[in-house]
Protein backbone atom coordinates (compact mmCIF):
# COMPACT_ATOMS: atom_id res chain seq x y z
CA UNK A 1 0.00 0.00 0.00
CA UNK A 2 2.57 2.41 0.92
CA UNK A 3 4.68 1.32 -1.94
CA UNK A 4 2.09 1.81 -4.25
CA UNK A 5 1.81 5.18 -2.82
CA UNK A 6 5.33 6.34 -3.53
CA UNK A 7 5.78 4.67 -6.51
CA UNK A 8 2.48 6.58 -7.74
CA UNK A 9 4.35 9.81 -6.20
CA UNK A 10 7.36 9.26 -8.12
CA UNK A 11 5.49 8.71 -11.63
CA UNK A 12 3.68 11.81 -10.65
CA UNK A 13 5.87 14.17 -9.84
CA UNK A 14 9.40 12.89 -10.20
CA UNK A 15 9.81 10.45 -13.33
CA UNK A 16 10.86 12.39 -16.37
CA UNK A 17 10.92 15.62 -13.92
CA UNK A 18 6.83 15.75 -14.72
CA UNK A 19 7.01 18.46 -11.41
CA UNK A 20 8.59 20.86 -14.61
CA UNK A 21 5.53 20.53 -16.03
CA UNK A 22 3.51 21.54 -13.24
CA UNK A 23 5.28 24.15 -12.39
CA UNK A 24 5.12 25.33 -15.69
CA UNK A 25 1.40 24.94 -15.58
CA UNK A 26 1.45 27.06 -12.53
CA UNK A 27 3.45 29.79 -13.77
CA UNK A 28 0.87 30.24 -17.04
CA UNK A 29 -2.16 30.49 -14.82
CA UNK A 30 -0.53 32.83 -12.76
CA UNK A 31 0.81 35.18 -15.68
CA UNK A 32 -2.39 34.68 -17.02
CA UNK A 33 -4.46 35.59 -14.35
CA UNK A 34 -2.21 38.59 -12.99
CA UNK A 35 -2.02 40.21 -16.50
CA UNK A 36 -6.06 39.84 -16.69
CA UNK A 37 -7.05 41.00 -13.28
CA UNK A 38 -4.79 44.23 -14.25
CA UNK A 39 -6.04 44.83 -17.56
CA UNK A 40 -9.41 44.34 -16.49
CA UNK A 41 -9.14 46.52 -12.91
CA UNK A 42 -8.03 49.52 -15.86
CA UNK A 43 -10.59 48.65 -18.14
CA UNK A 44 -13.13 48.97 -15.50
CA UNK A 45 -12.05 51.91 -13.99
CA UNK A 46 -11.99 53.51 -17.16
CA UNK A 47 -15.37 52.69 -17.95
CA UNK A 48 -17.11 53.00 -14.57
CA UNK A 49 -16.20 56.14 -14.64
CA UNK A 50 -16.40 57.66 -17.74
CA UNK A 51 -20.04 56.29 -17.91
CA UNK A 52 -20.50 57.71 -14.15
CA UNK A 53 -19.83 61.39 -15.51
CA UNK A 54 -21.73 60.48 -18.46
CA UNK A 55 -24.53 60.62 -16.37
CA UNK A 56 -23.70 63.93 -14.46
CA UNK A 57 -24.15 65.91 -17.61
CA UNK A 58 -26.01 69.11 -17.17
CA UNK A 59 -29.18 68.84 -19.26
CA UNK A 60 -29.05 72.66 -20.21
CA UNK A 61 -25.95 72.81 -21.60
CA UNK A 62 -26.03 72.41 -25.31
CA UNK A 63 -25.29 69.74 -27.56
CA UNK A 64 -21.74 69.68 -28.22
CA UNK A 65 -19.35 67.65 -30.80
CA UNK A 66 -17.47 66.66 -28.04
CA UNK A 67 -20.99 65.66 -25.79
CA UNK A 68 -21.94 63.51 -29.09
CA UNK A 69 -18.65 61.80 -28.87
CA UNK A 70 -19.25 61.11 -24.85
CA UNK A 71 -22.91 59.84 -25.63
CA UNK A 72 -21.29 57.41 -28.32
CA UNK A 73 -18.89 56.07 -26.53
CA UNK A 74 -21.05 55.70 -23.18
CA UNK A 75 -23.27 53.34 -25.53
CA UNK A 76 -20.24 51.61 -27.42
CA UNK A 77 -19.31 50.86 -23.63
CA UNK A 78 -22.83 49.81 -22.61
CA UNK A 79 -22.71 47.58 -25.16
CA UNK A 80 -19.19 46.11 -24.72
CA UNK A 81 -20.29 44.99 -21.02
CA UNK A 82 -23.56 43.67 -22.30
CA UNK A 83 -22.21 41.30 -24.75
CA UNK A 84 -18.94 39.94 -22.70
CA UNK A 85 -21.34 39.37 -19.65
CA UNK A 86 -24.12 37.87 -22.31
CA UNK A 87 -21.62 35.26 -23.66
CA UNK A 88 -19.53 32.37 -22.01
CA UNK A 89 -15.85 33.20 -21.37
CA UNK A 90 -14.75 29.96 -23.26
CA UNK A 91 -16.53 31.30 -26.51
CA UNK A 92 -14.93 34.19 -25.94
CA UNK A 93 -11.24 32.93 -25.26
CA UNK A 94 -11.60 30.68 -28.98
CA UNK A 95 -13.40 33.98 -30.75
CA UNK A 96 -9.52 35.57 -29.87
CA UNK A 97 -7.78 32.86 -30.60
CA UNK A 98 -8.96 31.36 -33.36
CA UNK A 99 -10.84 34.94 -34.94
CA UNK A 100 -9.68 37.99 -33.89
CA UNK A 101 -6.13 37.15 -32.69
CA UNK A 102 -5.41 34.73 -35.13
CA UNK A 103 -2.24 36.61 -36.20
CA UNK A 104 -0.74 35.55 -32.65
CA UNK A 105 0.98 32.92 -31.62
CA UNK A 106 1.62 33.00 -28.28
CA UNK A 107 -1.72 31.19 -26.27
CA UNK A 108 -0.33 32.79 -23.04
CA UNK A 109 -0.47 36.42 -24.53
CA UNK A 110 -3.77 35.34 -26.35
CA UNK A 111 -5.62 34.19 -22.82
CA UNK A 112 -4.61 36.97 -21.11
CA UNK A 113 -6.13 39.39 -23.52
CA UNK A 114 -9.47 37.28 -23.57
CA UNK A 115 -9.76 37.50 -19.58
CA UNK A 116 -8.43 40.86 -19.21
CA UNK A 117 -11.20 41.74 -21.58
CA UNK A 118 -13.58 39.45 -19.71
CA UNK A 119 -12.94 41.01 -16.74
CA UNK A 120 -13.42 44.25 -17.39
CA UNK A 121 -16.87 44.34 -18.11
CA UNK A 122 -17.42 42.58 -14.44
CA UNK A 123 -14.96 45.12 -12.63
CA UNK A 124 -16.45 48.13 -14.54
CA UNK A 125 -20.13 47.09 -13.00
CA UNK A 126 -18.85 46.25 -9.57
CA UNK A 127 -16.91 49.36 -9.48
CA UNK A 128 -20.13 51.07 -10.86
CA UNK A 129 -21.95 49.55 -7.94
CA UNK A 130 -19.40 50.70 -5.28
CA UNK A 131 -19.37 54.47 -6.94
CA UNK A 132 -23.57 54.25 -6.29
CA UNK A 133 -23.01 52.87 -2.79
CA UNK A 134 -21.10 56.10 -1.40
CA UNK A 135 -23.73 58.51 0.26
CA UNK A 136 -24.49 61.67 -2.17
CA UNK A 137 -23.65 64.03 0.06
CA UNK A 138 -19.92 63.35 -0.36
CA UNK A 139 -20.22 64.12 -3.94
CA UNK A 140 -22.37 67.81 -2.74
CA UNK A 141 -20.07 68.41 -0.40
CA UNK A 142 -16.72 67.97 -2.44
CA UNK A 143 -18.73 69.96 -5.09
CA UNK A 144 -19.84 72.81 -2.37
CA UNK A 145 -16.69 73.40 -2.13
CA UNK A 146 -15.52 74.37 -5.23
CA UNK A 147 -14.10 71.31 -6.36
CA UNK A 148 -14.75 69.86 -9.84
CA UNK A 149 -16.52 66.79 -10.92
CA UNK A 150 -13.31 65.03 -11.66
CA UNK A 151 -11.57 66.15 -8.62
CA UNK A 152 -14.29 65.30 -6.44
CA UNK A 153 -14.37 61.73 -8.27
CA UNK A 154 -10.72 60.89 -7.84
CA UNK A 155 -10.16 62.60 -3.98
CA UNK A 156 -13.41 62.04 -2.28
CA UNK A 157 -15.50 59.25 -4.06
CA UNK A 158 -13.22 56.67 -5.75
CA UNK A 159 -11.02 55.89 -2.04
CA UNK A 160 -14.43 55.68 -0.66
CA UNK A 161 -16.09 53.10 -3.32
CA UNK A 162 -12.90 51.55 -3.36
CA UNK A 163 -12.91 50.26 0.02
CA UNK A 164 -16.76 49.21 -0.48
CA UNK A 165 -16.00 46.80 -3.23
CA UNK A 166 -12.48 45.18 -2.16
CA UNK A 167 -14.78 42.21 -1.60
CA UNK A 168 -16.32 41.79 -4.50
CA UNK A 169 -13.03 42.59 -6.73
CA UNK A 170 -11.30 39.46 -4.78
CA UNK A 171 -14.68 37.47 -5.92
CA UNK A 172 -13.87 38.24 -9.27
CA UNK A 173 -10.08 37.79 -8.67
CA UNK A 174 -10.64 34.47 -7.54
CA UNK A 175 -12.75 33.72 -10.65
CA UNK A 176 -10.31 34.09 -12.75
CA UNK A 177 -7.80 31.94 -10.77
CA UNK A 178 -9.98 29.85 -11.19
CA UNK A 179 -11.35 29.92 -14.72
CA UNK A 180 -7.93 29.99 -16.48
CA UNK A 181 -8.68 26.17 -16.02
CA UNK A 182 -10.43 26.55 -19.35
CA UNK A 183 -7.29 27.89 -21.46
CA UNK A 184 -6.29 24.34 -22.61
CA UNK A 185 -9.49 24.55 -24.95
CA UNK A 186 -6.52 27.05 -26.90
CA UNK A 187 -3.78 24.87 -26.15
CA UNK A 188 -2.43 26.83 -23.30
CA UNK A 189 -0.19 24.80 -21.16
CA UNK A 190 -1.33 25.87 -17.87
CA UNK A 191 -2.02 23.94 -14.03
CA UNK A 192 -5.36 22.05 -15.52
CA UNK A 193 -3.65 21.01 -18.76
CA UNK A 194 -0.54 19.93 -16.84
CA UNK A 195 -2.64 17.38 -14.72
CA UNK A 196 -4.35 16.52 -17.79
CA UNK A 197 -0.74 15.64 -19.49
CA UNK A 198 0.64 14.11 -16.71
CA UNK A 199 -2.42 11.89 -16.09
CA UNK A 200 -2.95 10.46 -19.87
CA UNK A 201 1.02 9.50 -19.32
CA UNK A 202 0.76 7.75 -15.85
CA UNK A 203 -3.14 6.51 -16.23
CA UNK A 204 -3.15 7.47 -12.80
CA UNK A 205 -5.26 10.09 -11.90
CA UNK A 206 -4.78 10.65 -8.19
CA UNK A 207 -1.74 12.16 -7.49
CA UNK A 208 -2.22 14.78 -10.86
CA UNK A 209 -5.52 16.19 -9.88
CA UNK A 210 -5.47 16.34 -6.25
CA UNK A 211 -1.99 18.43 -6.51
CA UNK A 212 -3.51 20.93 -9.06
CA UNK A 213 -6.46 21.33 -6.78
CA UNK A 214 -4.59 21.79 -4.06
CA UNK A 215 -2.50 24.18 -5.57
CA UNK A 216 -5.76 26.22 -6.88
CA UNK A 217 -6.74 26.48 -3.25
CA UNK A 218 -3.42 27.64 -1.73
CA UNK A 219 -3.23 30.43 -4.30
CA UNK A 220 -7.21 31.44 -3.56
CA UNK A 221 -7.00 31.00 0.01
CA UNK A 222 -3.43 33.49 0.05
CA UNK A 223 -5.26 36.00 -1.97
CA UNK A 224 -8.61 35.92 0.33
CA UNK A 225 -6.01 36.17 3.40
CA UNK A 226 -3.89 38.98 1.53
CA UNK A 227 -7.33 41.13 0.73
CA UNK A 228 -8.03 40.45 4.35
CA UNK A 229 -5.52 42.30 5.38
CA UNK A 230 -5.84 45.08 2.95
CA UNK A 231 -9.24 45.41 4.30
CA UNK A 232 -8.36 45.68 7.83
CA UNK A 233 -5.85 48.23 7.27
CA UNK A 234 -8.12 50.30 5.10
CA UNK A 235 -10.59 50.11 7.79
CA UNK A 236 -8.44 52.12 9.90
CA UNK A 237 -10.47 54.80 9.80
CA UNK A 238 -13.17 53.07 10.84
CA UNK A 239 -14.14 53.73 14.47
CA UNK A 240 -11.89 51.67 16.34
CA UNK B 1 -24.50 90.05 -2.36
CA UNK B 2 -26.85 87.47 -3.59
CA UNK B 3 -29.96 88.53 -5.90
CA UNK B 4 -32.80 86.05 -6.76
CA UNK B 5 -34.84 86.44 -9.32
CA UNK B 6 -38.15 84.67 -9.93
CA UNK B 7 -36.35 81.41 -8.94
CA UNK B 8 -38.72 78.75 -9.85
CA UNK B 9 -37.68 74.79 -9.36
CA UNK B 10 -39.58 71.42 -10.08
CA UNK B 11 -38.78 67.70 -9.69
CA UNK B 12 -40.77 66.67 -12.09
CA UNK B 13 -44.16 67.05 -12.03
CA UNK B 14 -43.76 68.22 -8.28
CA UNK B 15 -43.27 71.95 -8.34
CA UNK B 16 -40.93 72.46 -5.11
CA UNK B 17 -40.29 76.30 -5.25
CA UNK B 18 -42.63 79.03 -7.32
CA UNK B 19 -41.33 81.97 -7.86
CA UNK B 20 -38.89 83.46 -5.22
CA UNK B 21 -37.32 86.77 -5.42
CA UNK B 22 -35.13 88.27 -2.91
CA UNK B 23 -32.20 90.32 -2.30
CA UNK B 24 -29.45 89.19 0.09
CA UNK B 25 -27.44 92.11 1.23
CA UNK B 26 -23.39 91.87 3.13
CA UNK B 27 -23.69 90.95 6.34
CA UNK B 28 -27.09 90.04 6.68
CA UNK B 29 -28.04 86.70 8.99
CA UNK B 30 -30.93 85.42 7.39
CA UNK B 31 -33.26 82.72 8.94
CA UNK B 32 -35.63 80.70 7.10
CA UNK B 33 -38.05 78.49 8.61
CA UNK B 34 -40.83 76.81 7.33
CA UNK B 35 -42.94 72.99 7.66
CA UNK B 36 -40.94 70.49 5.94
CA UNK B 37 -41.66 70.17 2.15
CA UNK B 38 -42.26 73.51 2.08
CA UNK B 39 -39.01 74.14 -0.13
CA UNK B 40 -37.20 76.23 2.48
CA UNK B 41 -34.40 73.55 1.97
CA UNK B 42 -34.35 73.31 -2.07
CA UNK B 43 -34.06 77.55 -1.71
CA UNK B 44 -30.86 77.50 -0.16
CA UNK B 45 -29.84 74.57 -2.38
CA UNK B 46 -29.85 76.65 -5.91
CA UNK B 47 -28.35 79.13 -4.07
CA UNK B 48 -24.84 77.71 -4.76
CA UNK B 49 -26.54 75.54 -7.81
CA UNK B 50 -26.31 72.63 -5.77
CA UNK B 51 -29.49 72.00 -7.17
CA UNK B 52 -30.56 73.26 -10.61
CA UNK B 53 -32.78 75.91 -10.78
CA UNK B 54 -35.74 75.25 -13.41
CA UNK B 55 -36.36 78.96 -14.17
CA UNK B 56 -35.26 82.07 -12.91
CA UNK B 57 -31.83 83.81 -12.15
CA UNK B 58 -29.32 83.67 -8.92
CA UNK B 59 -26.96 86.57 -9.21
CA UNK B 60 -23.60 85.87 -6.74
CA UNK B 61 -21.21 89.37 -6.78
CA UNK B 62 -22.58 90.29 -9.90
CA UNK B 63 -22.15 86.98 -11.55
CA UNK B 64 -24.68 85.47 -13.18
CA UNK B 65 -24.98 81.76 -11.28
CA UNK B 66 -27.50 80.20 -13.52
CA UNK B 67 -25.52 80.71 -16.73
CA UNK B 68 -24.29 77.58 -18.37
CA UNK B 69 -20.66 79.02 -19.44
CA UNK B 70 -20.35 80.24 -15.65
CA UNK B 71 -17.35 78.83 -13.77
CA UNK B 72 -19.65 77.06 -10.67
CA UNK B 73 -16.61 75.81 -9.18
CA UNK B 74 -14.54 79.06 -8.60
CA UNK B 75 -18.29 80.89 -7.99
CA UNK B 76 -18.98 77.84 -5.21
CA UNK B 77 -15.80 78.40 -3.54
CA UNK B 78 -16.43 81.42 -2.25
CA UNK B 79 -19.45 79.87 -0.88
CA UNK B 80 -19.32 77.90 2.06
CA UNK B 81 -21.63 75.24 2.75
CA UNK B 82 -22.49 73.45 5.60
CA UNK B 83 -24.89 70.13 5.69
CA UNK B 84 -27.49 68.80 7.78
CA UNK B 85 -25.71 65.45 7.83
CA UNK B 86 -22.06 66.89 8.27
CA UNK B 87 -21.01 65.26 4.64
CA UNK B 88 -17.58 64.88 6.20
CA UNK B 89 -15.31 62.58 4.42
CA UNK B 90 -14.31 59.12 6.43
CA UNK B 91 -11.66 58.38 4.45
CA UNK B 92 -9.53 61.49 5.80
CA UNK B 93 -8.46 62.90 8.94
CA UNK B 94 -9.63 65.90 10.32
CA UNK B 95 -6.49 68.18 8.69
CA UNK B 96 -7.36 66.60 5.57
CA UNK B 97 -10.88 67.74 5.58
CA UNK B 98 -10.22 70.98 6.20
CA UNK B 99 -7.17 71.00 3.76
CA UNK B 100 -8.07 69.30 1.09
CA UNK B 101 -9.69 71.93 -0.92
CA UNK B 102 -7.75 74.98 -0.28
CA UNK B 103 -4.67 72.45 -1.36
CA UNK B 104 -6.01 71.16 -4.38
CA UNK B 105 -7.48 74.62 -5.72
CA UNK B 106 -4.46 76.16 -5.14
CA UNK B 107 -5.38 78.53 -2.97
CA UNK B 108 -2.76 77.82 -0.37
CA UNK B 109 0.46 75.96 -0.04
CA UNK B 110 0.12 72.63 1.79
CA UNK B 111 2.03 74.23 5.27
CA UNK B 112 -0.55 77.53 4.66
CA UNK B 113 -3.40 75.16 4.81
CA UNK B 114 -2.24 73.30 7.82
CA UNK B 115 -1.37 76.53 9.47
CA UNK B 116 -5.10 77.80 8.91
CA UNK B 117 -6.25 74.59 9.42
CA UNK B 118 -4.73 73.97 13.20
CA UNK B 119 -5.06 77.56 14.04
CA UNK B 120 -9.37 77.33 13.18
CA UNK B 121 -9.50 74.05 15.04
CA UNK B 122 -8.07 75.55 17.90
CA UNK B 123 -10.68 77.67 17.95
CA UNK B 124 -13.26 75.68 18.07
CA UNK B 125 -10.87 73.36 20.78
CA UNK B 126 -10.53 70.00 18.70
CA UNK B 127 -6.55 70.61 17.87
CA UNK B 128 -6.07 67.10 19.29
CA UNK B 129 -8.86 65.51 17.13
CA UNK B 130 -6.42 67.10 14.15
CA UNK B 131 -4.99 63.18 13.28
CA UNK B 132 -7.99 61.39 13.69
CA UNK B 133 -11.12 60.36 11.33
CA UNK B 134 -14.47 61.88 11.47
CA UNK B 135 -15.86 58.15 12.91
CA UNK B 136 -14.07 58.76 16.32
CA UNK B 137 -16.13 62.52 16.92
CA UNK B 138 -19.74 63.01 18.25
CA UNK B 139 -22.23 64.83 16.13
CA UNK B 140 -21.12 68.03 17.33
CA UNK B 141 -17.80 67.53 16.80
CA UNK B 142 -18.40 66.84 13.48
CA UNK B 143 -20.43 69.36 12.69
CA UNK B 144 -17.94 71.79 13.86
CA UNK B 145 -15.50 70.53 12.00
CA UNK B 146 -17.78 71.18 8.84
CA UNK B 147 -17.65 74.44 9.81
CA UNK B 148 -14.41 74.92 9.81
CA UNK B 149 -13.95 73.21 6.42
CA UNK B 150 -16.18 75.36 4.74
CA UNK B 151 -14.31 78.90 6.49
CA UNK B 152 -11.27 77.35 5.60
CA UNK B 153 -11.91 78.44 2.03
CA UNK B 154 -12.34 82.12 3.44
CA UNK B 155 -16.12 81.92 2.18
CA UNK B 156 -18.05 85.49 1.18
CA UNK B 157 -21.36 83.63 2.54
CA UNK B 158 -22.16 80.70 4.53
CA UNK B 159 -25.17 78.89 3.66
CA UNK B 160 -26.39 76.65 6.87
CA UNK B 161 -28.92 73.28 5.79
CA UNK B 162 -30.38 72.67 8.96
CA UNK B 163 -27.05 72.32 10.72
CA UNK B 164 -28.47 70.84 13.95
CA UNK B 165 -31.53 68.73 12.90
CA UNK B 166 -29.27 65.34 12.87
CA UNK B 167 -27.28 66.11 16.56
CA UNK B 168 -28.55 64.90 19.92
CA UNK B 169 -30.05 67.73 21.63
CA UNK B 170 -27.31 67.86 24.18
CA UNK B 171 -25.08 68.81 20.99
CA UNK B 172 -26.87 71.76 19.36
CA UNK B 173 -25.46 74.60 21.40
CA UNK B 174 -22.04 74.11 20.81
CA UNK B 175 -22.53 73.72 17.23
CA UNK B 176 -25.11 77.01 17.30
CA UNK B 177 -22.76 79.16 19.56
CA UNK B 178 -19.83 78.71 16.75
CA UNK B 179 -22.71 79.92 14.15
CA UNK B 180 -23.26 82.68 16.90
CA UNK B 181 -19.64 83.58 16.91
CA UNK B 182 -19.27 83.51 13.09
CA UNK B 183 -22.62 86.06 12.46
CA UNK B 184 -20.95 88.48 15.78
CA UNK B 185 -17.90 88.67 13.15
CA UNK B 186 -20.14 89.79 10.20
CA UNK B 187 -19.96 87.05 8.41
CA UNK B 188 -22.91 86.94 5.74
CA UNK B 189 -25.19 83.76 6.56
CA UNK B 190 -28.60 82.05 5.43
CA UNK B 191 -29.65 79.85 7.72
CA UNK B 192 -32.78 76.93 6.89
CA UNK B 193 -33.35 76.26 10.78
CA UNK B 194 -35.75 74.98 13.51
CA UNK B 195 -34.60 76.32 16.19
CA UNK B 196 -36.72 79.28 16.46
CA UNK B 197 -34.78 80.68 19.58
CA UNK B 198 -31.85 81.25 17.85
CA UNK B 199 -33.23 82.43 14.82
CA UNK B 200 -34.89 85.40 16.99
CA UNK B 201 -31.78 85.94 18.61
CA UNK B 202 -29.40 85.73 15.83
CA UNK B 203 -31.57 86.46 12.57
CA UNK B 204 -31.37 89.95 11.08
CA UNK B 205 -34.37 88.75 8.77
CA UNK B 206 -36.50 86.15 9.14
CA UNK B 207 -38.40 84.44 6.43
CA UNK B 208 -41.02 81.77 6.23
CA UNK B 209 -41.16 79.68 3.46
CA UNK B 210 -44.14 77.92 2.62
CA UNK B 211 -45.83 76.30 -0.01
CA UNK B 212 -42.67 76.81 -2.64
CA UNK B 213 -42.81 80.61 -1.59
CA UNK B 214 -41.98 83.16 0.94
CA UNK B 215 -45.53 84.05 2.41
CA UNK B 216 -43.83 86.64 5.04
CA UNK B 217 -40.64 87.96 6.36
CA UNK B 218 -39.46 90.75 8.81
CA UNK B 219 -37.28 91.43 11.50
CA UNK B 220 -37.32 88.85 14.05
CA UNK B 221 -39.14 90.86 16.74
CA UNK B 222 -41.73 91.59 14.85
CA UNK B 223 -41.36 87.90 13.25
CA UNK B 224 -42.30 86.39 16.09
CA UNK B 225 -44.52 89.01 18.17
CA UNK B 226 -46.80 89.96 15.14
CA UNK B 227 -47.20 87.30 12.44
CA UNK B 228 -49.45 88.23 9.52
CA UNK B 229 -49.83 85.84 7.63
CA UNK B 230 -52.25 82.85 8.62
CA UNK B 231 -50.20 79.87 7.83
CA UNK B 232 -47.25 81.69 9.76
CA UNK B 233 -49.24 82.05 12.98
CA UNK B 234 -50.47 78.48 12.29
CA UNK B 235 -47.01 77.48 11.97
CA UNK B 236 -45.76 79.72 14.91
CA UNK B 237 -48.60 78.00 17.24
CA UNK B 238 -47.46 74.55 16.91
CA UNK B 239 -43.63 75.44 17.15
CA UNK B 240 -43.57 77.95 19.90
Amino acid sequence: MFENFISQFNKAFIVDDRWKIFLKGLGNTITITLGAAVIGIIIGVIIAVFRFIATQRDPRKKMTFGSMIIIVIDKIMAAYVAVIRGTPLAIQLMIMAFIILQGISDGVVIATIAFGLNSGAYVSEVIRAGIQSVDIGQMEAGRSLGLNRVKTMQLIILPQALKNILPALCNEAIAIIKETSIVGLIAVGDLTRASDLVRSRTMQPYFPLIAVALIYFVLVFGLTTLVGKLEKRLARSDRS
Amino acid sequence: MIEVKDLKKSFGELSVLKGISEHIGKGEKIAVIGPSGSGKSTFLRCLNMLEIPTDGEIWFQGVNMTDVNVDIDKMRQKMGMVFQHFNLFPHLTILDNITLAPIQLKLQTKEEAEANAKRLLERIGLLDKAETYPAMLSGGQKQRVAIVRALAMNPEVMLFDEPTSALDPEMVGEVLDLIRELADEGMTMVIVTHEMGFAKEVATRVMFVDEGLIKEQNTPEEFFANPQHPRLKEFLSKVL
